[in-house]
């Protein structure tokens, strides 16, 4: 390992500017002549648009246009799309309704935009929006998605009778159904994963300008995928040609799934730009994002599992119903199936797996992928139920896990899944020496004494990340292939420019893809630049989610790199007069097998530019590789975390009071940026346990629709992260990669409340368990003591 | 229109603005100043944390007007233009202390006023306490309270500069 190579713990390169101020997101670009935009929204869950005045505000001073659904659709501006398409088991496709970026006849959710008033300044748009008179009339509206499919239960779209938009399956019923007939214990349980709002602190923003002369548009987006923002919007949206279309997302204030998806804002201002003749920018208000951002998770569960009397896990049954909001998100479908349904095996050997999906519409900002997306749900069933499985037969919920683990690899789960490398037993076994397991029973009566309650709570998790390769994702319904694209570009000089098509918004790409660089090629790494984020500058590429830019991206470079070497030992031949097949290439440096010639790295460079050594039909000039990287596998991630609480049971406050974390993620390129996601995963899965949770009142108004109201961790509700690392290397790329964006969103919930109500004694616990939930959780159990 | 004067990381500066400009819009519209970030608008995540007369405020929260005369320091003012970083910027650079860097100026600037207030030893309870302000949705908090505990130490003997 050199110095700042793969396995070091580089300092970002980022930082400089971001510790500076001198950063550039999204609101920080200013284009001359630029106006605003701004969104006026209904302030109802469910109705009818009879009829919308614009006159007045378009008198308003500064005003430039006030442009409504209707005008989007007369310019013949398509909708936006869901891009993976789910069969119902009976065979039938899901029922996409219509999304216009302007809500047009109806409105579906608090929030749905109805029209766009576009001023020379934004207080003017405000101020013009104030009188633009909507008249509606008022629709019963539907948020409850265990009531979605309810007889009576108000209709959303035409297209989805009772509000359904599939009912999904996965394994084999009739096994399931045999497993649990003979099961010796059945371990049953009912819970709601709760629905959360992403909240990067960045809120999405958007400006679109129009240049006449080139007839193009060009879209600066806070999105996660510049690429395929560009594609949806030209192909199915229709706004430009895709070469007429340039996206640019600068650096990105974070996204966490929430900027992964094509919204109606940054088609309004490109559509709006080209109208108008000028540059028009939206930059959301918290109280907006909370609105409008896409939201994660939102199921409604039951879930069975069945033991033998060894404590074997026999079977597993879990039926879900998830709420996928107003309106199908660019990739809402595939979260609570293929992200969910094919995790539910766990680290376990689970022989026969059944599991249901029905995915409702309901009068709320859509669902899509959120830290995590499907994997923290189905982590949280299944290691919600083998913890209490284990606690009712009286058996350790560590020993528990141990017996069940998969010991082999690979190993076919019955959900689709491939593991192909993982040692659960070594996470395991290292987590409880650090989190000092032993000693859990002197701590727990320590607590007694100060009148508190301690409890221990386990999340053997596993994840996949990394989702491909293509023509897998593509048989399971994904509209795009999710491999990855890198070009490495060599100046004459020697200096190397990096072009991915993965984005960075807080995870280091331009620190850890130049490590990578500069360790194969022996440059220094203030040589290397990671170009990403401009459809004009990188080819394509699928962008960053899902835990991918290491496995796939980083080994799309891998390759290029490869390209790049065996073309640079080409021109080291000829400048060295040996035969290719003698070039050795070490440290930054050709060198002919067996003798003292060589040529540094920056002479080889600058040869195959200058190309004074060979002639131009021998060897092509210059020297620039491109790759597109197609994974064999998904890559399976799997740690186990440990969470330790103390309860107060006079006030169901509980704190945690150590967090240990060991996973496997494979090789790591930058052991310290690793560990940061991992602290960074956690303090989600933390909050989503303890503290968050969106909550629609019955007329669909969102009730936690601001920070006041909407409770995000603070340093407070954390504790110092004890963050550790096993290691078994992914055989499905050349660098051995897992990924690690998302595995402590993964595993933090379940680790919390397997803890809490290890405390309390009760498992009767919802989430977020705040102290409320938390004392009436133990108030009920007290009730059910007194009465038996 | 209200004519304002400040004075902004060391330089004299003047304004006719809006009287609904808030101090944030001003630092970032009109002198584009964009470190100073705004992620919220109910004064909750502190991404809009400057300096006002050495006190950490944040910006978000104040009309400029109601600053008249007032010397304010952003993130752009801390370290000289190709000088070394403050020992904040470079102890949030050292302890990995940002990931995706929106709340980092906010971050920084409370920072730099806890220790002006609480001294050069902090501790973990007393960081996490006072960072009761400021939102980070990527960190975890983690490594800021390592960065802080750091860059408390380090700013020992630092002198501010005034660019
Ligand atoms: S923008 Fe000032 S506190 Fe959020
Ligand atoms: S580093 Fe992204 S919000 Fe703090």
């Amino acid at each position: 390992m050199s110095a700042t190579g793969i396995g070091a713990a580089v300092r970002r390169k980022e930082d400089q500017r971001f510790v500076t101020g001198k950063g550039h997101y999204t609101d920080d670009v200013s284009r001359p002549g630029q106006c605003h935009a701004y969104f006026l929204r209904s302030p109802h869950a469910h109705a009818k648009i009879k009829n919308i005045d614009s006159e007045a505000a378009a008198a308003m001073p500064g005003v430039l246009a006030v442009l409504t659904g209707a005008d989007l659709a007369a310019d013949k501006i398509g909708n936006l799309i869901c891009g993976w398409m789910i069969t119902s088991k009976d065979g039938s496709q899901m029922k996409m309704a219509p999304h216009p970026a302007i809500a047009h006849g109806k409105a579906n959710y608090v929030g749905d935009p109805v029209a766009v008033v576009v001023a020379e300044t934004l207080p003017q748009a405000k101020d013009a929006a104030e009188k633009v008179k909507v008249d509606y009339d008022l629709l019963p509206a539907l948020c409850d998605p265990a009531k979605a499919q309810d007889q009576g239960a108000p209709q959303i779209h035409e297209v989805a009778p009772r509000n359904t938009i599939y009912q999904w399956h996965l394994g084999d019923a009739k096994a399931v159904e045999a497993a649990f007939k003979t099961a010796r214990h059945v371990t049953k349980l009912d819970f709601i994963n709760n629905r959360l709002v992403p909240n990067a602190i960045e809120p999405r923003a958007a400006i679109g300008e129009y240049d006449a002369g080139s007839e193009s548009l060009t879209l600066w987006n806070t999105t996660q995928n510049p690429h395929v923002a560009r594609l949806v919007m030209s192909a199915f949206v229709g706004l430009a040609p895709e070469h007429k279309l340039r996206v640019i997302a600068p650096d990105v204030g974070g996204g966490f799934g929430s900027k992964i998806f094509i919204y109606p804002e940054e088609v309004v201002c490109l559509w709006a730009a080209r109208k108008i003749g000028r540059p028009i920018k939206w930059v959301a208000e918290r109280s907006e994002a909370f609105l409008t951002d896409a939201h994660g998770r939102d199921h409604v569960t039951h879930a069975e599992m069945a033991f033998d009397p060894d404590g074997k896990v026999t079977g597993l049954r879990v039926k879900t119903v998830a709420n996928l909001g107003a309106y199908m998100s660019t990739f809402s479908s595939s979260v609570p199936t293929y992200l969910y349904g094919t995790l539910l095996s766990g680290q376990y050997e689970i022989p026969a797996i059944y599991c249901e999906v029905d995915a409702v519409y309901t009068n709320t900002v859509p669902v899509d992928a959120y830290r995590g997306a499907g994997r923290p749900e189905a982590t949280f069933v299944v290691e919600r139920l083998i913890e209490v499985g284990g606690r009712q037969m009286g058996v350790d919920p560590a020993d528990l896990r141990q017996k069940n683990f998969i010991k082999t690899f690979p190993h076919q789960t019955p959900v689709i899944m491939i593991y192909d490398a993982g040692d659960y037993h070594a996470s395991l076994k290292k987590a409880l020496e650090l989190a000092d397991y032993a000693g859990l029973a002197k701590r727990k009566r320590e607590s007694v004494r100060h009148d508190k309650l301690r409890g221990i709570g386990f999340s053997t998790y596993i994840e996949a990340c990394g989702i491909a390769p293509s023509q897998a994702v593509g048989s399971l319904g994904c509209g795009v292939g999710l491999w990855e694209s890198a070009e490495v570009r060599v100046n004459p000089t020697g200096t190397v420019e990096v072009l991915t098509g993965c984005h960075q918004h807080g995870q280091g790409h331009e620190t850890t893809f130049a490590q990578v660089v500069s360790e194969r090629l022996g440059i220094p790494l203030e040589n290397v630049s990671v170009v990403h984020g401009d459809t004009d500058k990188v080819q394509f590429g699928m962008g960053t989610y899902g835990s991918r830019s290491g496995a796939v991206g980083i080994s799309a470079i891998v390759k290029a790199l490869d390209k790049i070497e065996a073309k640079a030992k080409k021109v080291a031949a000829h400048m060295l007069e040996a035969a290719e097949g003698d070039i050795v290439f070490e440290d930054g440096k050709f060198t002919v097998a067996g003798t003292d010639k060589s040529a540094a790295w920056g002479e080889v460079a600058l040869n195959a530019y200058i190309a004074h050594k060979f002639a131009g039909q021998e060897l092509e000039p210059g020297l620039k590789e491109g790759a597109f990287y197609d994974p064999t596998n998904f890559t399976f991630p799997a740690g186990c975390h440990i969470c330790e609480v103390e309860v107060d049971p006079q006030t169901g406050e509980s704190e945690i009071v150590a967090w240990t974390a060991v996973d496997d993620f494979g090789t790591v390129v930058n052991p310290m940026i690793v560990e940061g996601q991992v602290h960074g995963g956690i303090a989600q899965g933390v909050g989503q346990a303890l503290l968050e949770g969106a909550i629609y009142d019955k007329d669909g108004q969102l009730v936690t629709g601001s920070l006041m109201d909407y409770c995000m961790p603070r340093a407070q509700d954390l504790p110092a992260l004890k963050v550790e690392m096993t290691k078994t290397a992914a055989p499905s790329n050349p660098l051995g990669i897992k990924g690690c964006g998302e595995a402590g969103a993964i595993a933090a919930p379940v680790a919390v409340i397997n803890a809490i109500t290890d405390a309390i004694g009760t498992e009767d616990l919802p989430m977020p368990a705040t102290p409320q939930a938390v004392w009436r959780a133990l108030q009920k159990a007290n009730d059910r003591r007194t009465a038996a | 229109m209200t004519a304002v004067a400040l004075t902004v990381n060391g330089k004299a500066v003047t304004g006719d603005v809006d009287p609904r400009t808030l101090l944030v819009q001003f630092l970032r519209e009109n002198l584009r100043l964009t470190g100073t970030h705004v992620g919220c608008d109910t004064s909750q995540c502190g991404a809009c944390v400057v300096h006002v007369n050495g006190k950490a405020i944040k910006s978000c929260t104040v009309f400029v007007w109601q600053i008249e005369g007032a010397n304010i320091t952003t993130i752009e003012g801390l370290a000289e233009p190709n000088g070394p970083l403050h020992p904040m910027q470079e102890a949030f650079r050292e302890h990995h202390g940002l990931q995706c860097g929106y709340c980092t100026p906010g971050m920084i600037m409370t920072a730099i006023d806890m220790v002006n207030r609480k001294g050069h030893e902090l501790d973990d309870p007393t960081i996490r306490h006072e960072l009761e302000g400021n939102l980070c949705r990527c960190t975890g908090y983690h490594n800021i309270v390592k960065a802080i505990a750091a860059g408390a130490k380090a700013m020992k003997g630092h002198v501010q500069v005034q660019s």
